[in-house]
C-alpha cells in the first residue's frame, strides 16, 4: 500500500540547533532516506521550506484570496513528506518510529485507482 | 437443522456462551478467505442475528457451532456472488472444508487487529465485543450506556479504518510484541472495569462486560503462553470476580472492602488465582498487572480485615509506582498507608497528588475519610459532597449521600 509520512516538528527547534548538531541531524535523515529509497519503499519525497515562506490561496465563492502564511497557524508545521509504498499500516508505522528528526510523523494512506472503481 | 428446546431466560446465558465461543473463530476464519476484515465480520453479524430471530422459533441446533459456520458461509457465497470484485473467492470458499478443530486458531490475529494502536480506544473496546466476542451492537450500545445508532456509526468507521488505511490481519513480530500486547492488555482491562464497575446498578438487561473480558483474557492466555503481564492480568480479573458477590447488599448499596462478608468469596477461585500469579512471575518479567494482581491476592488471601499485610500491600504499591508513575497509584498507595503509618502521612501524601486529580472523585472521598480520621468532620463534609458532584455511579452517589447524612 502507497502512503505519505508527513513529517512535522517545531520550526524553531531547527533554528536554535547548534550548526554541529543540525548537520549530524541531516547526516542521519540523508542515511535513513537513502536506506529506505535504495530498497525501494521511498518512491518520492522532499523537504519544505519553513512556514513563513508559505503563501495560501482561499477560494471563497467565485473569488480568490490570497493571503501570506499556512492556512493554519500552528506550532508544529510539516517540513518535509515521503511518499512510500510498504506492505500495510505496521510497516509504515515502523519507518515512521525510525525517523531520525524525532518530532511527529502524520500517516495517510493514499487513494489508489482501484477506489474509484 | 436439528430442532432442541426453545430457549429460555436460563439458556440465553448458554446462548451468550456459544456466540462468545464461535463468533471470533468464525469471523477469523473468513478473514483469511475473503482478505476481507470488514465483509467478514458483518457475514458473521448476521449469522448470529439470524440465529438469535431463528432459534426462538425453531429451537437451538443440536450443534450451534455448525449451524452459524454454515449460515455465515452461506452468506459469504451469496454476498460473493452479488459482487463482482469478490468473484476469484468464490472457489476457494466454496471448495473448502468447515474449519476442523484441529486448525490453528486464528482469533489471536482478530485480536490484535480489534486492538490495533492506530484505532482510538472506544473503536477498539466495540470491536473486540463485536468481532471477538459476537456481542451485537445494540449490546454493545446498553453496555456502554450509548445510543445504538451512534455505537453502529463507531463500527462502520472503525471497520472503515482497518480496510483504508491497512491495518494488517496478523500477530506482531517479537520485536513488536511489547508494546501491542500490552495495547490490547489494555483494552480487556478497561473492559473490565468498565462492567465490574457497572454490574449491580440499576440496569439488569445490561451485559456483563466484566465477564466478557475474563473470557478474552483467558483466552489471549491460552493463544499466546508465556507472557507474564497476560497471566497477571487474567489472575487480577478472577480475583476481582471471586469477590464481586459480596460487594452489593441486597438493595444493591455498595460494601466497602473492610465490611464484606468474607465467607462469601469463592477460596478456590483465590487460590488457583494465587497460583497464576507464581507462574507468571517465574517466566521473570514482572510488570504492573502481576503487581496489581499480588496485591488483590493479598486483600483476598488474609483471613480478615485485620490480618491483611498492608506492609507488603505498601511495599508492592511501591513497586508498582516504580513501573506506573501516576497519580491514581500514588493515591492508592496512599490509602494502603493509612493502615500502616496512620491518617496524617496518608493525608500528605494524598495532597501530593491531590492538583492533578482534582476532578477524580476517589482524592475527595480518600481525603474525606483522612480528615475524619484526623477530627476535622467539616473539612471532611465538604470532600465528600465534591465527590458526589463528580462520580454518576449510583451505588458509589449512595454510600456518599449516606455519609453526608451520618
Amino acid at each position: 500500500m502507497k502512503y505519505i509520512l508527513l513529517f512535522c516538528g517545531n520550526e524553531d527547534r531547527w533554528d536554535t540547533m547548534p550548526e554541529a548538531e543540525r548537520n549530524a541531524m541531516y547526516g542521519r535523515i540523508g542515511e535513513w532516506w537513502g536506506k529506505h529509497s535504495a530498497s525501494g519503499k521511498i518512491f518520492g519525497g522532499e523537504e519544505l521550506q519553513p512556514a513563513a515562506t508559505a503563501t495560501t490561496v482561499r477560494h471563497q465563492g467565485e473569488k480568490t484570496v490570497v493571503t501570506d502564511g499556512p492556512f493554519i497557524e500552528a506550532k508544529e508545521t510539516v517540513g518535509g513528506f515521503a511518499l512510500v509504498d510498504v506492505a500495510d499500516l505496521d510497516e509504515a508505522i515502523e519507518l515512521a518510529r525510525t525517523w531520525p528528526a524525532k518530532g511527529m510523523v502524520e500517516i495517510r494512506p493514499l487513494v489508489a485507482e482501484s477506489d474509484h472503481m | 437443522m436439528s430442532s432442541g428446546s426453545p430457549p429460555s431466560s436460563a439458556s440465553e446465558a448458554a446462548l451468550a456462551q456459544v456466540f462468545r465461543e464461535e463468533t471470533g473463530r468464525l469471523v477469523a476464519g473468513l478473514v483469511r478467505f475473503l482478505g476481507d476484515f470488514d465483509l467478514a465480520e458483518e457475514l458473521v453479524q448476521e449469522a448470529v442475528l439470524s440465529a438469535i430471530v431463528t432459534w426462538p422459533v425453531t429451537g437451538i441446533p443440536a450443534r450451534p457451532a455448525a449451524w452459524l459456520t454454515t449460515t455465515s458461509r452461506r452468506k459469504a457465497i451469496d454476498r460473493i456472488r452479488r459482487e463482482a470484485r469478490y468473484r476469484d473467492k468464490l472457489v476457494l470458499l466454496a471448495a473448502s472444508e468447515a474449519p476442523a478443530a484441529t486448525e490453528p486458531d486464528d482469533r489471536l490475529r482478530l485480536i490484535f487487529t480489534c486492538c490495533h494502536p492506530a484505532l482510538a480506544r472506544e473503536a477498539q473496546l466495540a470491536l473486540t465485543l463485536r468481532a471477538v466476542c459476537g456481542l451485537t451492537t445494540a449490546e454493545i450500545a446498553r453496555a456502554f450506556l450509548a445510543g445504538e445508532a451512534a455505537m453502529a456509526q463507531r463500527i462502520v468507521r472503525a471497520k472503515r479504518k482497518i480496510v483504508e488505511s491497512g491495518i494488517p490481519y496478523r500477530v506482531p513480530t517479537r520485536e513488536e510484541l511489547g508494546g501491542r500486547l500490552a495495547e490490547v492488555l489494555a483494552v480487556l482491562y478497561l473492559l473490565f472495569n468498565e462492567g465490574y464497575l457497572a454490574s449491580g446498578g440499576p440496569a439488569p438487561d445490561r451485559r456483563d462486560l466484566a465477564v466478557d473480558a475474563e473470557w478474552l483474557a483467558s483466552l489471549l492466555v491460552r493463544l499466546l503462553p508465556g507472557e507474564p503481564e497476560a497471566i497477571g492480568l487474567l489472575a487480577l480479573m478472577r480475583l476481582h470476580l471471586a469477590r464481586a458477590g459480596s460487594r452489593f447488599d441486597a438493595d444493591g448499596r455498595l460494601i466497602l472492602l473492610r465490611d464484606q462478608d468474607r465467607s462469601t468469596w469463592d477460596r478456590r477461585a483465590i487460590a488457583a488465582a494465587g497460583r497464576l500469579i507464581v507462574e507468571a512471575g517465574e517466566l521473570g518479567r514482572p510488570g504492573p498487572y502481576q503487581i496489581q494482581a499480588a496485591i488483590a491476592a493479598l486483600h483476598s488471601e488474609a483471613p480478615s480485615w485485620e490480618e491483611i499485610d498492608w506492609e507488603e500491600i505498601v511495599a508492592l504499591y511501591s513497586l508498582l509506582l516504580a513501573h506506573q508513575p501516576s497519580p491514581v497509584v500514588r493515591l492508592n498507595r496512599a490509602i494502603a498507608l493509612r493502615h500502616l503509618e496512620g491518617p496524617g502521612p496518608a493525608l500528605a501524601e494524598v495532597d501530593a497528588v491531590a492538583g492533578e486529580l482534582e476532578s477524580y472523585h476517589l482524592l475527595h472521598a480518600t481525603r474525606a475519610e483522612l480528615l475524619r480520621d484526623l477530627g476535622r468532620p467539616s473539612e471532611a463534609r465538604a470532600e465528600d459532597g465534591a465527590a458526589l458532584g463528580l462520580t454518576r455511579n449510583p451505588a458509589e452517589r449512595e454510600l456518599l449521600r449516606q455519609r453526608l447524612l451520618d
